[in-house]
């Protein structure tokens, strides 16, 4: 199992120097640079400060110079907001994002695997029928659309809730965002529980527990349940980084001091370290999540751990 | 020897989109304690949803009616909460497919050890040694290391082993094996059949053998029950119908089972197809396939009646029942 660990975050690196080799080119392709502004820099100026970023090298090199940079854990400074490392705007960030992210995981995940349960054993009643329906939406409808729309309805016409921002603390405000973010996710893990479980439960293996006099509750607990899950925890794991990523856009629409402002902000700037910053970490989170769902997919279904 | 189970006219309707389909009609039986009765029939014919209903696992548009006394007790129509206080512990089945009927996803001993913790109170501990026990005894090798293994690490007869020693943790009266050998090895079937006689005698199981398979009902049954179209058509002991069938059907079934014996030159299969259940035909149903049908067959449908002291038949036809004559 250890050894299995190892070598998955042994195959890690090559994607993560992929990711980096990718990102950098396609960024520098784009037209325009951190220091385009509204009123162009005297050429004197431009020079110096281009020479301070050694963005007068040429291209590989500078490329060089980053991986070195990143290989040692410094990812440069921020090209548009002077004091600040990249290192330090992501920490500044992150923090936020990654709550919001895990808790709209959460909810999610939870609320879609208790609703695809019911709707399975419900099969084709009127629970099951209701939820088919009422997962597509948020699935269809973007989430910055659905995100306008509880905030006018919630928040402008009711009065019930915030429309946005956030300091500490204020946990009301976000009941919006956590909603509009675990609501797709909800929805997919509700389809993938509903069909997988329906699945599990016609199979031979639950007839041979209904034949031994186990009981439903028991069945389902202890025959369904793990295998059912086999499937949904395979989505998790991308899931969640959807969310994560997802919440880049969310917290714009709600205003909200996440790592998305910074994110958003610094593509618009062409601030070359944040947006490379951010990209990486994300690659990395989504790397780890993957790593764990193999973990617990291992424990899931036994033929996976001899492999 | 007391009945342990009294099947009594079991019918069992199979509802589709707008019609119903009738699987097994008017079935009458009676099982005797540690007795072994075979079901034969082609694929089709009822024989196994007869016995998923008397489990209460029919598929859900399925619904069984009549009756099956297990004791005092009518099984037909319980709820599955009243079902449960019977299934596995008085009355268990063993599947075809031992390769999908036990879950992937748990370890032997808890699908064995959940039995007794449900139906005899034991804790995990006591449950965990008798189940290490019964390994022992349905012939698996290093039953302590096996306990302790998944479904897929066994070969399938290790798991067909492993199925007829959870049926029969609970020293069940009646023990229902649909198809239990089809999808073993030739030579593994053997080894099966002699462990099912084995085990059902010590534990004074009475066994049900659902089998399209003749060579398995040879050596094991007392009692042969043959079906076509949903309703028993032969019964009687497994020698007489071997050596002197009286319905049609069962001659046919016979003859196209290879027998070392005969040495025939090529098998002689029964001449067109099972009836669909949806559209049976009027009469005897088996009146198209049948070589000795004449008018009556056509139009009534002959009911199951005694041929001699201990064996039944649904057959209008009264005469020879001559072989050569239909080959």
């Amino acid at each position: 199992m250890l050894g299995y660990a190892l070598r998955r975050v042994l195959t890690a690196i090559p994607i993560v120097l992929l990711t980096i080799t990718v990102c950098f080119f396609i960024l520098r392709l784009a037209p325009g640079g951190p220091f385009d502004g509204e009123r162009a820099l005297p050429p004197d100026q431009l020079r110096n400060i281009r020479a301070y970023y050694h963005l007068d090298e040429p291209l590989v090199m500078q490329f060089f110079r980053y991986v070195a940079g990143v290989a040692q854990g410094n990812f440069g400074p921020s090209m548009v907001m002077k004091d600040f490392t990249v290192a330090r705007l992501i920490g500044i960030g992150l923090p936020f994002t990654l709550m919001l992210g895990f808790t709209a995981f959460i909810v999610g995940t939870v609320a879609g695997l208790v609703a695809g349960a019911i709707a399975a054993v419900n099969q084709n009643r009127w629970p099951d029928y209701l939820l088919v329906f009422v997962v597509l939406i948020p699935i269809i409808i973007p989430n910055f659309l659905m995100a306008n729309v509880v905030q006018l309805v919630f928040g402008v016409y009711l009065h019930w809730l915030p429309v946005g921002g956030y300091t500490p603390g204020a946990w009301l405000n976000l009941v919006l965002p956590v909603l509009i973010l675990a609501m797709p996710h909800g929805a997919r893990v509700a389809r993938l529980t509903r069909g997988s479980m329906i699945e599990v439960l016609g199979t031979n293996y639950i007839r041979t527990a209904r034949s031994k006099g186990l009981g439903a509750r028991l069945i389902l607990a202890r025959h369904a349940i793990k295998p059912a899950l086999i499937p949904v925890v395979s989505y998790l794991g991308p899931g969640l980084s959807y969310l994560l990523t997802g919440s880049l856009v969310v917290e714009q629409v709600f205003a909200l001091p996440g790592i998305g402002k910074y994110f958003i902000t610094a593509a618009l700037n062409r601030d070359y370290g944040v947006v490379l910053g951010t990209t990486i970490l994300y690659v990395f989170i989504i790397l780890a999540l993957n790593l764990i769902v193999d973990v617990v997919y291992a424990w899931l279904d036994p033929k996976v751990r001899f492999r | 020897m007391a009945d342990v189970l009294v099947v009594d006219d079991l019918d069992v309707t199979f509802q589709l989109h707008n019609s119903e389909v009738k699987a097994v009609s008017d079935l009458d039986f009676a099982l005797a304690e540690g007795e072994t009765l075979a079901v034969v029939g082609e694929s089709g014919s009822g024989k196994s949803q007869a016995f998923l209903s008397i489990m209460g696992l029919l598929a859900k548009n399925g619904k069984g009616s009549g009756r099956a006394m297990l004791g005092d007790t009518n099984l037909i129509g319980l709820s599955p909460g009243e079902l449960d206080r019977y299934r596995g512990k008085d009355i268990a089945m063993i599947f075809q497919d031992p390769m999908t009927s036990l879950n992937p996803a748990l370890r032997i001993r808890t699908q064995l050890g959940e039995v007794l913790v449900r139906h005899q109170g034991y804790d995990r501990e006591r449950a965990n040694r008798a189940v290490i026990e019964m390994l022992e005894r349905v012939g698996i090798p290093e039953p302590v290391k096996r306990a302790s293994a998944y479904p897929h690490e066994l070969s399938g007869g290790m798991r067909q082993r492993v199925m007829i020693a959870m049926a029969l943790l609970c020293r069940p009266k009646v023990l229902i094996a649909d198809e239990p050998t089809t999808a073993l090895d030739v030579t593994v079937q053997a080894q099966m059949l002699d462990l099912f006689k084995t085990l059902t005698n010590d534990f004074g199981t009475a066994l049900v053998l659902i089998t399209h398979d003749l060579g398995v009902v040879a050596g094991v049954a007392d009692r042969m029950m043959v079906m076509y179209g949903g309703r028993c058509i032969e019964k009687g002991p497994t020698d007489t119908l071997f050596y002197d069938p009286r319905h049609p059907y069962t001659l046919g079934l016979l003859h196209s089972t290879p027998n070392v014996d005969k040495r025939a030159a090529r098998l002689d299969p029964i001449q067109g197809l099972p009836p669909s259940l949806e559209h049976l035909p009027r009469g005897c149903a088996f009146h198209p396939r049948c070589a000795f049908r004449f008018d009556r067959c056509f139009e009534e449908r002959p009911p199951l009646l005694p041929v001699e002291d201990v064996r039944e038949k649904a057959c209008w036809y009264q005469g020879e029942l001559n072989y050569e004559e239909v080959a």
